[in-house]
């Protein structure tokens, strides 16, 4: 055996012949036993950003979906037209949100004492510093997103440097500090890096190729995040509204 | 006259590879006759005429764009004029070197249920006269006309449904075509087969699963042989001289889980050595006795010479999977010397007959247990290469630990047949690296670190390079000697495959398959 293409889970199943048992083996670790989401996008859920019918489900399962960590899955046709019913019994399984007054409240904590749009985007509105959030509510729980924003370094996701063959995605947002030869200095974020070279955006959004011989030193902040932790800046309450806002960025305009 | 004289020179020749041109492949660098290049599996090309010196000028010649999405794990056979290439999932096609134009191909029909572990994949052909052979997913051996692509025979080498596929490029011995499968994963039993070039008739089968009656019966509890795996997916080297295969086998089934074949498990995770006419075992060496982490010693066993301790030897060496490399005498598979090459923490060394002591806790776990390697190994399938000019053996080395698990399996025929399963270690970074080895003892000459674990083979040249690539997509030139960054190229796409070298209009060229294309470079 070469390789695994995806993280296995842990239960054992001896026979992974129906849809939830292939789910489970081939897709939970990601996007959780239920659908409810982890390092992959929520399936729960009403609504998915990359299959909106049977056919795109199918084809999306079969083909992963280019430029995000969604790998093809290892699955014939029957196997994954099973997959592809169960996935639409977790949607179907989800409560359908209402905007709540929570998140009308967060909205405007968003923007205006919170900063975020300095670098987080919403339907390109904003900065791209830090991940996108235009559908950021479909992809992550609220108790992530809440985490998120509370100590941005307690949950990293991890990056995908395992699953590159299928997955040439940018890196996590992680903070690298180098040095040119010629005496440079920059912090920035990492953008994508490989065996010879470095890109990196800095603090005002400019991007930066660099070759690794052409850097004297370079330093990466593993487990710290850029953005700074908003626990002691928002009382709780605040925290859960901001958290509410979030979960209500489903992708809807 | 003269000018139509003329013209016909310059087309391509048709095929002419009788066993004695493969068995000479060194007496002319410019053709590329097997998988490895040559018996000896060394992927050492004696071409000189790209150097250290002017590499920076190496530039792409053409590129040839497959049609599948699947990866592109070819090492092309180049004769005559002529590049002959696998291209995923099962078809066969002739470039014009020159232009990489197509001059036919050829396109077996894969079925939708046939099961190879990891992708469908072909890692390439091999020829003799003017027939190209051509192992099939449906496991199948086809042979095809050189000229035309139009098929000659196909004969059954196992039954897919059963969970057996082919994807070793064959390799030709004499008048026999050698071919391996895959499928350790599903519960098969592993063998070696030897068929007949001109007919394809069966020769001589060794089931690398030792079974009633044979030598190692007894490495297995009852009858765990049956669905004992120990696969044969990457192409072995031959020594004429002594008559013998060399042939790399993969891991025992069911994976991470050995309650039920208790044992050493032979000739899982080995390298045997098989008489090149009937298929008996001469020796055999095992790598990891009793496997529960996945290593498979599916490499391409390195021949070469030198001297032990003052007397001359035929030797092969191996990096393995479980990150140790070996150096036997491959005329009686006696251990020589063994060292780590990458991170491990599986085992205190090796004894004195080369067998690893194994430490505690290294076991896969209900709970998990952290081992380096990890699944993927200190290196995998794809080429090392050796240099006779620098005495050093080049591995692409991964650096990546696995948390294991144990669970129960229960065979059933065809299906996915692993106990257990694995996860990357949260919050460390894998990395890898070029590593340049003494051939004789292991001892480290230099490294070129890699940010990316690799899936690229390496080849070594006698202009002193060391062609080598990323997952990242760098195919790279590094000084033989020194390991220094002296070319790089971005093929937009990670490379599964290892380079080859040849000449075509008398100029040197390198190619590599990278993403869904195969890349040529020449010098400006």
């Amino acid at each position: 055996m070469r390789w695994l293409w995806l993280l296995y889970p842990l239960a054992a199943f001896a026979q992974p012949n129906t849809g939830e048992q292939l789910y489970v083996k081939n897709c939970a670790a990601c996007h959780g036993d239920k659908g409810q989401g982890g390092r992959g996008t929520v399936l729960a859920t009403p609504r998915l950003k990359f299959a909106n019918d049977e056919d795109s489900l199918i084809y999306v399962i079969r083909r992963g979906i280019p430029g995000t960590e969604m790998p093809p899955a290892p699955l014939n046709d029957d196997e994954i037209r099973q997959v592809a019913g169960w996935v639409r019994k977790l949607m179907d399984s989800a409560p359908r949100p209402a905007v709540s007054e929570a998140a009308v409240r967060g909205q405007k904590l968003y923007q205006t004492r919170g900063g975020c749009a300095k670098c987080h985007s919403i339907w390109g509105e904003g900065g791209v510093l830090g991940p996108d959030l235009t559908d950021v509510g479909l992809r992550r729980t609220p108790a992530y997103l809440r985490t998120a924003v509370a100590d941005p370094a307690a949950d990293i996701p991890e990056n995908f440097i395992q699953y590159r063959w299928v997955i040439n995605i940018p890196d996590n947002f992680l903070i690298v500090r180098l040095t040119t030869r010629d005496g440079r200095k920059l912090i920035a974020s990492r953008i994508n890096e490989d065996s010879v070279s470095i890109q990196v955006r800095d603090q005002e959004g400019r991007l930066y190729s660099f070759f690794k011989d052409e850097l004297a030193e370079l330093h990466k902040d593993w487990g710290a995040s850029p953005m700074p932790r908003f626990r002691g800046v928002f009382t709780d309450a605040e925290l859960d509204d901001v958290a509410a806002y979030l979960v209500s960025l489903r992708g809807n305009r | 006259m003269r000018r139509a004289l003329a013209l016909l020179l310059a087309l391509p020749l048709a095929a002419q590879v009788p066993y004695e041109r493969i068995l000479r492949a060194g007496a002319e660098p410019g053709s590329w006759l097997t998988y490895s290049g040559r018996y000896d599996g060394q992927r050492f090309s004696p071409l000189d005429q790209i150097t250290a010196a002017n590499v920076a000028k190496l530039r792409p010649a053409w590129v040839y764009q497959t049609q599948d999405l699947n990866k592109f794990e070819v090492s092309p056979l180049v004769v005559d004029g002529v590049m002959y290439i696998s291209e995923p999932p099962n078809r066969a096609s002739a470039l014009d070197a020159r232009t990489g134009r197509p001059l036919w191909q050829y396109n077996r029909y894969v079925p939708n249920d046939v099961r190879p572990c990891c992708g469908r994949v072909n890692r390439g052909l091999a020829i003799l006269g003017e027939t190209l052979y051509m192992g099939t997913l449906d496991s199948h051996l086809v042979a095809l006309d050189a000229r035309t692509g139009k098929l000659r025979w196909a004969v059954p080498v196992a039954d897919y449904r059963l969970g057996y596929s082919i994807t070793v490029a064959p390799l030709v011995v004499k008048d026999k075509v050698i071919v391996g499968v895959a499928g350790g994963e599903y519960g098969i039993r592993g063998f070696i087969d030897a068929y007949d070039a001109a007919t394809g008739r069966r020769d001589w089968r060794f089931y690398t699963a030792a079974g009633s009656g044979e030598f190692g019966v007894e490495t297995w509890a009852g009858e765990s042989w049956k669905t004992g795996g120990a696969a044969t997916w990457i192409t072995g080297s031959f020594d004429p001289e002594l008559n013998l295969i060399y042939w790399g086998t993969g891991n025992p089934g069911p994976d991470y889980n050995g309650d039920d074949r208790e044992g050493d498990n032979l000739f899982a995770n080995s390298v045997v050595a098989l008489d090149a006419s009937t298929g008996q075992r001469k020796w055999h060496f095992q790598f990891t006795p009793h496997d529960v982490h996945d290593w498979d010693s599916n490499h391409v066993p390195v021949l070469f010479d030198d001297n032990i301790r003052g007397s001359a030897r035929k030797l092969i060496a191996m990096a393995n999977r479980n990150a140790f490399y070996y150096v036997l005498d491959r005329a009686t598979g006696e251990f020589i010397a063994g060292v780590p090459y990458a991170r491990q923490t599986w085992a205190k060394g090796l004894d004195d007959k080369g067998r690893p002591i194994r430490l505690p806790n290294t076991l896969p776990t209900k709970e998990g247990a952290v081992v380096y390697p990890g699944l993927h190994g200190g290196t995998n399938w794809f080429s090392p290469t050796y240099s006779p000019l620098t005495k050093l053996f080049y591995v692409a080395a991964r650096e990546e630990g696995t948390l294991f698990f144990k669970e129960k399996a229960d065979y059933q025929p065809g299906r996915w047949f692993s106990a257990g399963g694995i996860r990357g270690l949260p919050g460390i970074e894998p990395s890898g690296a070029i590593r340049a080895l003494e051939s004789t003892t292991g001892k480290l000459a230099w490294e070129f670190p890699l940010r990316s674990p690799p899936w690229a083979g390496l080849m070594s040249t006698a202009g002193g390079l060391v062609f080598g690539g990323s997952s990242e997509g760098w195919l790279m030139a590094l000084d033989a000697s020194s390991g220094k960054l002296l070319w790089r190229f971005h093929c937009g796409a990670p490379i599964f495959a290892a380079p080859n070298s040849y000449l075509d209009q008398g100029k040197q060229h390198v190619a590599v398959a990278a993403g869904n294309a195969l890349f040529t470079f020449a010098l400006d």
